[in-house]
């Protein structure tokens, strides 16, 4: 197992190489200007020299591996320097956003627990959820919950987010005036009231997301499920005499749960890409939005190490869901 | 044969029925047989005859729905478990009755080890600790001829043949003692050899422990070797029932006499064509109230389209549900 896994993170490598030659070509071919939204006062030499200063002059077999040694050798040591207290990066130049001239990496930091707070919690809440409801919808298939549970579902996966979320604004903060409608990132939890306030600020934006997920993953437990409590191996259990709960906790559960898990696991990286349009919504500052106004800025530096580090993520949960279900499959053997 | 001892499993007019889009679908109906301490009951039939289902019905091991047991009374330690509730159901599954399945390449979970699946009965019924049961599943791993059980006891199923899944099979029935095991083709999905040494295994263990076995298959060959009485069943039904000498060499009933004569022979110069019989059993929409058998009868009468035929005593413990006796070649007059 552990040969496997070093043989997929040296693999990952070239992988992650690829992609990242890919992104930057796509943003290299992409049409946009940096400079565009700059006063049409500025004279087409400065806003020339201007592109110049941003290293846009040179080409890209010249800039990439520059981002290349940036990303992957400046940036670590900057880190390791800030953690220990060293001094490797010596003043490299560090990769900085054409907007706001600050590196990608700080504001990158600033962006993340807003984003692991609202993302990270609805996914979890909405695996929290969905196990229970398809556990329940295929051993009680056909009753009124399974209907239920495959109406919401059928709701989850047909109503995009963009939807769900202003509805969810227009019932329960313009209506109802119950929640509020912007996520105040300001705010600093410190005592049990601004803790309930923190609560009530992610409640709409995290069941916009957890709805996804819950359709999703409920679904795929439900049909792992049935799969699994048809087979003869059940039977046995139930003739030699084990309560239903054990039969179904214990038997079909760990049996369902391997293909289960792989879901779960890729489906991390998706509800960060998700998550893009629900915080536009809300108005969390978060990740999602950060790409967004890059996007719209034309600032290649900060785009290209977001959706590097989405693609990373994606690599390395694809890793993950295939050594987990080595763990978890003893028919399973990599090596 | 123990003849006049008290019966351990008694089982009297039996009815199962499916429910499903085209309406009820009738396996079982009023199967009664009983079976006696010690002894080997062979229950042959074709495929779909109702054997299995009769003897998942006992347990309630079919699901439901679309399974319905629908009536009856299935005598075991004085009550009827048909009756019990559930809790005391599953004190008698895998505890006083063990099961083994047809096809052990499924029967065993794949995510658990071996010995974690033998010792779940024994932690449940017997009470055993997990020291004391890891000991009891390695005497019976031991029991059923696995080598080195001690240590096969941590491998898991997909690291076992066929016929090893089956022995474990076998030691998890055999976990905690029963009284009665039931055998639901055991050797069906094994390949020749296998299934001779898995026999000679049963037969072994049976004059050790000394428990009744019901048996369940389709093959004649390997009830004449193994069985005591024999249990004809189609349609869902008991057809003859007889001790095992004299069903093969005084068969009643047409279907059987039938059967009996599919069984290949390699005496000879040249093998005679396989003898089959022709048509397929039906499929029972109602309960039945004419012969099942009577459309590929070559002795069907009038009467067998009227009524449905009850099981006639013939004597010598032989009793066949048949309007044809066999003994005199005409039709009975009661």
């Amino acid at each position: 197992m552990l040969t496997y896994t070093l043989r997929r993170l040296l693999l990952s490598i070239p992988t992650l190489l690829f992609i990242a030659f890919v992104i930057f070509m796509l943003l290299e071919l992409a049409p946009g200007d940096p400079m565009a939204s700059m006063p049409l006062t500025i004279p087409p030499e400065v806003k020339e020299k201007m592109r110049e200063a941003l290293g846009l002059g040179r080409p890209w077999y010249v800039r990439f591996p520059l981002w290349l040694n940036q990303f992957f050798i400046v940036e670590p040591q900057y880190w390791f320097d800030q953690t220990f207290g060293t001094n490797f990066a010596n003043g490299a130049q560090r990769i900085i956003s054409f907007q706001s001239r600050s590196p990608v990496f700080d504001t990158i930091a600033e962006r993340m627990p807003q984003t692991l707070w609202v993302v990270g919690m609805s996914y979890v809440v909405g695996v929290l959820i969905a196990l229970p409801i398809g556990i329940i919808s295929a051993y009680k298939q056909y009753s009124v919950f399974d209907q239920a549970g495959t109406f919401v579902s059928m709701i989850g996966f047909s109503v995009p987010p963009f939807f769900s979320g202003v509805l969810l604004i227009v019932v329960f903060s313009v209506q109802l005036k119950w929640l509020p409608s912007i996520y105040d990132t300001t705010h600093v939890v410190t005592g049990w009231d601004s803790f309930v306030f923190q609560l009530r600020q992610m409640v709409m934006p995290v069941m916009v997301l957890a709805l996804q997920t819950t359709a999703q993953v409920s679904r795929y437990m439900r049909a792992s499920m049935l799969d699994n409590l048809g087979q003869d191996y059940v039977r046995t259990a139930r003739a030699k005499g084990m309560s239903e709960s054990v039969v179904v906790m214990k038997h079909v559960l760990r049996n369902s749960m391997l293909p289960v898990i792989t879901v779960i696991a890729l489906g991390i990286p998706a509800i960060f890409g998700g998550a893009i349009i629900t915080e536009q919504i809300f108005k969390v500052n978060g990740l999602g939005q950060l790409l967004i106004t890059a996007l719209q800025g034309s600032d290649i530096p900060m785009v290209m190490t977001i959706t590097f580090l989405l693609a990373v993520l994606i690599v390395m949960m694809n890793l993950i869901a295939d050594v987990l279900y080595g763990i978890l499959d003893p028919r399973i053997r990599y090596d | 044969m123990p003849d006049g001892a008290l019966p351990v499993l008694d089982v009297r007019d039996l009815k199962t029925v499916f429910k499903t889009r085209g309406g009820e679908v009738h396996a079982v109906n009023d199967v009664s047989f009983e079976l006696r301490p010690g002894e080997l009951l062979g229950v042959v039939g074709e495929s779909g005859s109702g054997k299995s289902v009769t003897m998942m019905s006992l347990l309630g091991l079919l699901p439901s729905p679309p399974a319905n047991v629908r009536g009856g009374q299935v005598t075991f330690d004085g009550r009827d478990l048909l009756k019990v509730n559930p809790d005391e159901l599953r004190s008698v599954r895998g505890a006083k009755i063990g099961f083994i399945f047809q096809d052990p390449m499924t029967s065993l979970n794949p995510v658990f080890t071996v010995g974690n699946q033998i010792m779940e009965p024994l932690r449940k019924h017997m009470g055993l600790n997990k020291r004391e049961a890891a000991v009891r599943a390695q005497e019976l791993l031991e029991l059923v001829g696995i080598p080195d059980a001690a240590r096969r006891l941590l491998d898991y199923p997909h690291q076992f043949s066929g016929g090893m899944r089956q022995r474990v099979m076998i030691a998890i029935a055999l976990a905690c003692d029963p009284q009665v095991l039931i055998a639901d083709e055991p050797t069906t999905a094994l390949d020749v050899t296998i299934q001779a040494q898995i026999l000679e295994l049963m037969k072994e263990l049976r004059s050790k422990l000394g428990m009744a076995v019901i048996w369940i298959t389709h093959d004649l060959g390997v009830i004449a070797g193994i069985a005591d009485r024999v249990m004809v069943m189609y349609a869902g039904q008991v057809v003859e029932h007889a001790p095992v000498e004299e069903l093969f060499q005084n068969p009643q009933h047409p279907y059987t006499r039938a059967l009996l004569k599919t069984i290949p022979t390699i005496s000879g110069e040249r093998a005679a064509r396989l003898t089959i019989i022709e048509g397929q059993p039906p499929i029972m929409m109602a309960p039945p109230n004419a012969c099942a058998f009577r459309d590929r009868c070559d002795v069907a009468f009038e009467r067998c389209a009227q009524e449905n035929p009850p099981r006639y005593d013939v004597g010598h413990g032989h009793d066949a549900a048949c309007f044809f006796d066999a003994r005199t070649g005409v039709p009975r007059d009661v």
